[in-house]
């Protein structure tokens, strides 16, 4: 048994950290660390230096333009990242789609796509979730009725993370309800600006506009864009939930999460002295510290197995519920170590040229919003309970 | 990085865990424990020739083993079946005699299973304080006379041999002037010894003028208990890793059998996500094992801090265990004849053991803060 990083590991991680210091604009680090919000521009403007540096698709194979690493290189990049305060990648094209694309997709559709997702040329968002299909994913009732040459696309998708942004849109859609419910779905990409594709936004409790709903009324969409066969959609979305699993633990972001929560408590006072020598808030930034420090290793045993070529099972399920409920709780503190300056908050503090003096520290504006927003951690990808279900199922066979 | 076992350890599991299985069952258990010496002589004797003893101890000192990855093998497997034979009273006691250098020869015959070893650290007013000694040493001669009262010594009823702390300068609660002794068993020692709630044995040890020899150097002797605790804390934390995993099996399986309402209860989701969540904390505390035992090597702040982190997941996740296990058998669990309720008690009294989980919060906190 050995806990350390070998030493080509730690010249990777220099090298990734000394790539961030040249290539991260200390604009984009500042807008991330104090909270600010990024818009399209920013992430376009990141994902590029990342291209141009062959480092954007850190899931891909090299063959289509990826960088091949390990899964323990993926995840120290990610903690690199996250340490420098980079904008986090869009994940709907090339964590989402691509790994389909490549698994399932046609060689057309492969050399079509993948350079556009690479070079910034498609935004894609994901179209799964329905007003009537959340954790209960094959209930979806959107169809995809076949006439002639197209598909005709009627129904609803919601919860679509920055689909206000998007070129286009992969669907889960009905094409048959014959049958097992899970058998009827295929897999569809979609023209964002194909007549009949309404997006509404929806704005969440934070007041931010990051999901969407968007609407299909009689939409033409080519036989061409299937992916893979006609009523074996859920398959290839269920590979998708499986295939990654470097990001599931939120190592890297929780990891940035404690260390701004530990400068917050070593600033803030309390009877005079500062908040991290409280004895009662220092327990419980322990208490999470110490969750934390078993996560990372818990993280690590499992993404070395995946290097050596285990199938993903059900440790990922593991590691979402307990990263998300980690990562919360650090939100939960940092909203409490700001104490009243938690209240003030301004939307417009939120955008990059906002000038006029902070309420309180600056970088308090958008702590208790973010702690209201990463409340959507427990319920996304698969909420808490049902990865509960998962294991229930395969670690419990109950 | 490398989270698995090499070929030998992986032969030092698969050797024990089948002896355990074909050995020592719930009621042989319960035997062993009920024996004059509160273990079997017998199977210390056959645990000796398996060579378990040995692999307590690192090759510089003649054993097989000693490493941070020999304690974790050998200790989730004992706690798998509750063995009472005194393994950590002897790693405790071992990893001073071995890191205070000249005692191969008793170190030999430990492991041959003819000498038997107990540190007698604890007072009566210590609580888990390390530093806290009132035992005194007096000199005489070429060799020291100790006084004072030892309390809830492991393994204290049974021992030939004790690793004493004793007072040589300084004040109770000072670090420095705890002195470390090797004490052979006789007259000028009072020993009571008893049984622990979940069956292991200790004692309360009282010397007057018992004759001791100087291990290792005079006044320093804080770092070598708290090094045998950093060993016994990480060894007894794989211990309730394997107590957990057992007492999580058996509930998951009674789940199976037990029916309510004409379903088995496993069916109900209320229980469900309780052992789901089981098995997740366990994955925790089993990454916390190996942070403590794969830095047992390393520098001591990063050591103890580890050590503490484990001790206290292995406390906060050892009472969910054993208390979900409990209440999801039900009425069985609260029975002497079902296992269960037995790994419970190992589990929860194994917080008592070098400080609980609100001690060990405080001390990582500590730790840390001159990092």
């Amino acid at each position: 048994m050995d806990l350390a990083f070998s030493d080509e590991e730690v010249r990777f991680r220099n090298e990734v950290a000394a790539f961030l210091k040249e290539n991260l604009s200390s604009r984009l680090s500042q807008k991330v660390n104090i909270g600010k919000r990024l818009t399209k521009d920013d992430m376009v403007e990141w994902h590029s230096v990342l291209n141009d540096k062959g480092w954007l698709a850190v899931n891909w194979p090299k063959e289509h333009g990826g960088t091949g690493w390990t899964a323990v290189q993926k995840h120290i990049f990610d903690e690199e990242c996250w340490a420098a305060g980079a904008p986090r990648t869009v994940p709907f094209g090339l964590n989402m789609l691509a790994p389909v694309l490549m698994k399932f997709g046609s060689e057309e559709q492969k050399a079509h796509y993948l350079p556009r997702i690479l070079d910034g040329t498609d935004w894609w968002c994901q179209g799964y979730s329905e007003p009537g299909a959340g954790s209960d994913l094959a209930s979806l009732r959107t169809s995809a009725v076949r006439e002639g040459d197209h598909y005709i696309v009627n129904g609803q998708k919601t919860w679509t993370t920055l689909g206000q942004f998007a070129d286009w849109i992969f669907c889960l859609v009905r094409t048959s309800t014959e049958g097992k419910r899970q058998e009827g779905i295929s897999f569809l990409l979609i023209d964002m600006n194909t007549p009949g594709v309404t997006v509404r936004p929806i704005i969440l409790i934070d007041g931010e506009h990051e999901v969407n709903e968007i609407f299909f009324d009689n939409v033409k969409v080519p036989v061409g864009n299937l992916v893979g066969e006609e009523n074996k959609g859920w398959t290839y979305a269920k590979y998708l939930l499986t295939h990654e699993r470097t990001g599931t633990a939120n190592i890297g972001n929780s990891n940035a999460a404690l260390e701004k929560l530990k400068r917050i408590a070593s600033e803030q006072k309390k009877s005079g002295k500062p908040l991290s020598q409280d004895p009662y808030f220092a327990a419980r930034m322990a208490k999470v510290e110490i969750d934390l420090n078993a996560l990372k290793t818990t993280n690590l045993r499992i993404l070395v197995e995946a290097d050596s070529g285990a199938a993903a099972g059900p440790e990922s399920s593991m590691l979402k519920v307990k990263g998300t409920i980690i990562r919360q709780e650090l939100n939960d503190l940092a909203r409490r170590a700001l104490g009243p300056f938690a209240l003030p908050f301004s939307s417009e503090a939120m955008e990059e040229g906002y000038n006029e003096e902070p309420i309180g520290p600056d970088y308090a504006n958008a702590v208790a919003a973010k702690y209201f927003n990463n409340r959507k951690m427990s319920i996304y990808a698969g909420s808490n309970e049902i990865q509960r279900e998962i294991i229930t199922k395969t670690k419990l066979g109950l | 990085m490398d989270f698995k076992l090499n070929d030998d350890r992986r032969m030092l599991a698969e050797t024990l865990e089948r002896f355990l299985a074909d050995n020592y069952d719930m009621e042989k258990r319960h035997g062993f424990a009920m024996q004059e010496a509160g273990f079997s002589p017998q199977m210390w004797s056959e645990f000796s020739q398996l060579g378990i003893i040995g692999a307590l101890f690192g090759e510089d000192v003649g054993g097989f083993g000693g490493e941070g990855a020999d304690l974790m093998v050998v200790f989730e497997a004992l706690g798998k079946h509750l063995v009472v034979e005194p393994f950590l009273p002897t790693l405790l006691a071992g990893t001073v005699l071995a890191k205070s250098g000249g005692n191969e020869a008793l170190i030999e015959k430990t492991i041959a299973g003819e000498s038997m070893l107990a540190l007698a650290h604890g007072e009566p007013s210590s609580r888990y304080e390390l530093n806290s000694v009132e035992t005194v040493a007096k000199q005489d001669g070429d060799s020291w006379l100790i006084s004072g009262n030892k309390s809830v010594v492991l393994g204290g009823g049974a021992a030939t041999h004790y690793v004493v702390s004793a007072r040589t300068s300084g004040e109770t609660d000072d670090e420095q002037g705890i002195t470390c002794f090797l004490v052979e068993k006789s007259d000028a020692m009072r020993i009571r010894n008893y049984s622990t709630l979940d069956g292991y044995g200790a004692a309360e040890v009282t010397l007057e003028n018992a004759k001791g020899i100087l291990l290792d150097e005079k006044d320093k002797g804080c770092s070598l208990i708290e090094q045998a605790y950093a060993h016994g804390i990480s060894a007894v934390s794989a211990e309730a890793l394997g107590a957990m995993t057992v007492a999580t099996e058996l509930t998951v399986e009674y789940t199976r059998q037990r029916k309510q309402f004409g379903v088995p209860i496993g069916k109900f989701q209320a229980l469900q996500h309780r052992m789901a969540d089981m098995l997740i904390e366990m994955e925790q505390v089993r990454s916390s094992v190996m942070n403590a035992v794969g830095n047992l090597v390393s520098d001591r702040k990063l050591r103890e801090r580890e050590v503490s982190a484990c001790k206290y997941l292995v406390g906060t996740v050892g009472r969910q265990v054993a208390e979900e296990a409990i209440q999801i058998h039900g009425g069985m669990g609260m029975t002497w004849e079902y296992s269960v309720g037995h790994f419970a008690k190992h589990i929860i009294m194994i917080d008592h053991l070098f400080g609980d989980t609100d001690h060990h919060l405080e001390r990582y906190i500590a730790l840390g803060q001159d990092l």
